[in-house]
């Protein structure tokens, strides 16, 4: 799935490829943590699952995800924290 | 003379100690190689086993001994904490005034907890990673009579990933034993979607928090606590009242290695290559175990895993060759034991390409974990497994 919206320049991204534990989400939220609001971060995941449970969580979250994109091997899912 | 330096004698620092006083002993004999550890307690502590003085009897004077002790008679032992590390003239300054230089240097200085982080954590919540809290969690159970039971995670990353479900599980199991089970609600939060980050692990736990009637509540991120009300609240937006709150407490990397620009604020861990597990790009300083940045768990057995990497590629510079890459790449292997409670548990092996496929539940990997805690004094620091 692709947004089309803008996506702001990235400014952070998380390797967590080859992570299933703790996994990819889980960086992600550590980044988010870290990251000040309208800052973006891209994350790189090689588990299939990220492709949903990220998406569902940036939801619930209320962050915003601005693209998912499949290369090779790998996801890219970029996020932005709104809050 | 080439020297090197490894701060922390946690699994990570001891077993490289250890691995390398054996590969470059007639070096250390010839006085062309010097091997030093610098460790702020000289106490080796065994943190796996704080659980068990919660939930397992175990005493917390089983879990540490001398760090001298297990280090290789080769291996010079400094007792201090670390000041600043200075990589342009590669020189790490300790709060009492020492200066130690070194050629190669090995950052196995691990994680530290900071409940301080979350406002009311002192007050309000139990955990069990010290064995001071681990204690005052089992006086805690000791003096429960019913209620919320809330456990959850405080921050991210921390030490031992299985461990907050392995004591809902236990937990669990003993409130049935004690007859308060039907007393009792349990609540277990999950940061992200599933029971557990490893899809086949979450597959497995779940039917088992079903089956204990343990409530999972997923994208339960915790963020403040409300003492006024005993309430958790997460950074989902959501709250849960408790009777009993238990928390993984937020973990941090050293501030020395912020202090020194080595690690960046605010987590304190250390950019390191998967792979060589080379620091920041420098060819002359190596990170492991909790230490690193890098995506995999902060447990002994990563370090464990970890260590004879790094000591292949400071023999191979020490002897001048090229790094065998067979020995010399980490390919990210952990392997860790899960409880289940009722004296089951089940195994977690995997590597940054084969997600772990735990076996079914039963006494023989329970069995596992208390041989290998119990004998880990005399395997794992001395490099036998």
């Amino acid at each position: 799935m692709t947004d089309t919206i803008t996506a702001p320049a990235q400014t952070r991204t998380v390797d967590a490829r080859g992570s299933y534990c703790p996994g990819p989400l889980m960086e992600l939220i550590r980044a988010i943590r870290e990251s000040a609001p309208g800052q973006v971060i891209a994350v790189y995941s090689s588990d299939s699952g990220s492709r949903t449970d990220i998406p569902k969580w940036v939801e619930k979250a209320g962050h915003r995800l601005i693209e998912v994109t499949p290369r090779d091997g790998y996801d890219e899912i970029v996020v932005e924290k709104t809050h | 003379m080439k020297r090197i330096l490894i701060l922390g004698g946690g699994v990570g620092g001891t077993l490289t100690a250890n691995l390398l006083a054996r590969k470059l002993r007639q070096r250390v004999k010839a006085g062309e190689v010097t091997i030093t550890v610098v460790d702020q307690t000289g106490k080796h502590v065994y943190q796996p086993g704080f659980m068990y003085i919660a939930m397992g009897g175990e005493r917390a004077d089983k879990l540490q001994r001398p760090e001298r002790g297990l280090l290789d008679s080769r291996v010079n032992l400094v007792v201090g904490e670390v000041k600043t590390v200075d990589p342009a003239t590669r020189t790490v300054s300790l709060v009492d005034g020492l200066q130690l230089s070194y050629d190669h240097l090995v950052l196995a200085t691990g994680s530290r907890i900071v409940p301080e982080a979350i406002e009311h954590f002192d007050t309000e919540a139990e955990h069990f990673y010290t064995a001071e809290a681990a204690l005052e969690l089992r006086k805690a159970l000791d003096a429960f009579t019913g209620g919320r039971i809330v456990i959850g995670i405080a921050g991210m990353p921390y030490k031992c990933p299985p461990a907050p479900l392995e004591v809902a599980f236990l937990i669990e199991a003993e409130l049935r034993q004690r007859g308060l089970r039907d007393k009792t609600e349990l609540h277990f939060c999950s940061p992200i979607g599933r029971a557990f980050t490893i899809e086949s692990v979450s597959e497995m736990a779940t039917p088992i928090l079903e089956a204990k009637g343990i409530e999972l509540h997923t994208f339960f991120n915790v963020e403040a606590i409300d003492a006024d009300r005993h309430v958790v609240q997460s950074l989902e937006g959501e709250e849960l009242p408790y009777e009993l709150l238990i928390l993984v407490p937020p973990h941090k990397g050293q501030q020395f290695l912020m202090d020194s620009g080595l690690a960046p604020a605010p987590g304190g861990w250390l950019p390191t290559d998967r792979a060589t597990l080379q620091v920041g790009g420098r060819p002359d300083i190596f990170a492991l175990g909790d230490a690193t940045d890098l995506p995999l768990s902060k447990a002994g057995s990563t370090a464990h895993f970890e260590a004879p990497v790094v000591t292949e590629r400071i023999v191979a510079a020490v002897e001048g060759r090229t790094v065998d890459r067979k020995h010399g790449d980490y390919l990210g292997k952990v392997m860790c034991f899960f409880e289940i409670g009722d004296g089951k548990g089940t195994l977690l092996q995997f590597d940054y390409d084969h997600p772990p496929r735990p076996p079914k539940p039963n006494q023989l990997w329970h069995l596992g974990k208390i041989v290998f805690n119990k004998t880990y004094w005399h395997t794992v620091p001395k490099g036998r497994v």
